[in-house]
């Protein structure tokens, strides 16, 4: 059963993002890293890059596939986990934590009410699964 | 076992079990994996003429076979690529085995039977009669010599016997797609359970040196570490054997077979292009279809890229121009728009010490 934790906010690409003021916290699931197995590679961008909402921020790599990372939210670049570079499988073994891939200071903080709830999110990975 | 499953070839195999890719890979190289590959086709040929009819189809000399003994072949196109790439298995002069891709059995199937010479010997297309489990690593005898009264240990590479595992009839081969020492069990198809789980029993499976179950990204992995071929990615209707450095199985003076002239031919001219390894040197992942950029020239395709679990680097097999290929040269690989640096190296990557 994926790790599901109520005080954040998902996106249907399987990120979360963690509300710290005007500054969203972002990496992806449980159940994506779940899926992905073992990360080997964390592609991130720079810190002041800009990047729309729902654009592609970089990307993770398993051993066998590559899948983008969306931005939930529109906003510049103010923090990357430079950790993954040298330990990409913390986004495995501590994806909310530790694992944590971008900052982002939100140019429209309002964007996070449309992202789904804990209780939501776990409906739509139900769904995915079948 | 909470495996992740996949279609394959019609085959619902599993990608990876819970472990994970390169727990599995890892175990694999300093203890044991076990794999699944009752997939794979088993076409069976009985008749006096066997060896000749096969020999017409494949491009190695299964002449040169003795009882109990088996080897890597290809059914060759007339073009000198490749149908599918196979076992053959002798077990007695007018009795062989072919043990192709699931993949592409159906396919072989019409092959061979539109391609064969006229003759007595029967082709009987068995895959749905057997299942095969893959034990593989260097803790695979010992664990295997648990079920089995079979004297293993004198089973040379690459040679078989039949004998009964867990009491169930079997073909035990010294065979295996992984650079390791290991064995393949060949049963008939309703076994498969009771045998993976007596092995899993006898290999400590859920110790820390325990054998692990391992799904398709490992045994991929593993013998692309190993500089095997995959069908369908170094090596199809398209490559021809020379290219892809199989030279060595295409016995061109064994008599008339497939494929003999235009491969006689291309061994006289020289290959145009060539398959080679390479290191990935700068920080990224090649993968397969990746395109190869030599001097800022689009100059071939990747044919098969990953991270190397056991070598931890990131690797690949690409085809590139003969006069490119040498080892040492630089090449880059278009990673997603970014170009990404890397060298050509020697094949195998891994080689296990013995």
């Amino acid at each position: 059963m994926a790790n599901i934790p109520d005080d954040l906010h998902y996106s249907k690409d399987h990120e979360w993002v963690r509300v710290e003021g005007n500054v969203a916290v972002i990496g992806i699931t449980d159940f994506a890293q779940d899926s992905l197995g073992d990360v080997v590679y964390v592609e991130l961008p720079k810190v002041g890059d800009d990047f729309a909402a729902h654009e592609a921020f970089g990307s993770v790599e398993s051993v066998k596939a590559v899948s983008e990372v969306f931005n939930p939210v529109s906003g510049e670049i103010v923090g990357i986990n430079e950790a993954l570079a040298d330990a990409p499988e913390k986004v495995n073994t501590d994806p909310y934590g530790e694992g944590w891939m971008i900052r982002v200071q939100m140019s429209n903080p309002g964007e996070v009410d449309s992202m789904l709830t804990a209780a939501e999110y776990e409906d739509f990975t139900k769904a995915e699964k079948e | 076992m909470g495996g992740r499953m996949v279609d394959f070839g019609g085959w619902d195999m599993p990608v990876q079990y819970p472990a994970g890719t390169i727990e599995e890979h890892l175990r694999t190289r300093k203890h044991a994996g076990l794999f699944d590959v009752s997939h794979m086709g088993e076409i069976d040929v009985r008749g006096a003429d066997a060896i000749a009819l096969v020999n017409y189809l494949v491009s190695n000399d299964a002449a040169k076979l003795i009882d109990g003994q088996a080897q890597y072949s290809a059914l060759t196109t007339p073009e000198g690529t490749v149908v599918d790439d196979l076992l053959v298995y002798r077990f007695a002069s007018d009795h062989l085995l072919l043990v192709v891709n699931a993949g592409t059995t159906e396919k072989d199937w019409e092959w061979i039977n539109s391609h064969k010479q006229q003759g007595t010997a029967e082709f009987r297309n068995l895959s749905s009669d057997y299942c095969q489990i893959a034990l593989q690593g260097p803790d695979a005898l010992g664990i295997l010599a648990k079920l089995t009264d079979v004297p293993l240990a004198d089973i040379k590479y690459y040679h078989f016997t039949e004998g009964r595992v867990d009491s169930v009839p079997a073909i035990v081969s010294r065979t295996g797609y992984t650079g390791e020492d290991g064995f393949e069990v060949y049963a008939a198809a309703d076994k498969a359970e009771q045998i993976w789980n007596k092995m899993l029993d006898a290999g400590n499976f859920g110790s820390a040196t325990g054998v692990l179950p391992c799904g398709l990204a490992a045994r991929n992995t593993l013998r692309l570490e190993a500089g095997m071929a995959l069908y369908g990615h170094e090596i199809n209707e398209d490559t021809t054997l020379l290219e892809a450095n199989l030279g060595w199985i295409c016995k061109l003076n064994k008599g008339d077979f497939i494929g003999r002239e235009a491969l006689a031919k291309q061994k006289e001219a020289g290959v145009a292009r060539r398959l080679v390894g390479f290191d990935v040197t700068e920080r990224g992942i090649a993968r397969d279809d990746q395109e190869v950029v030599i001097n800022s020239q689009r100059v071939g395709k990747v044919t098969s890229g990953s991270p190397a679990p056991y070598l931890k680097k990131n690797i690949g097999m690409a085809y590139v121009p003969s006069e490119l290929a040498s080892q040492g040269q630089q090449i880059q690989i278009d990673v997603r728009g970014k170009l990404v640096g890397a060298e050509i190296v020697k094949i195998p990557f891994y080689k296990r010490e013995k």
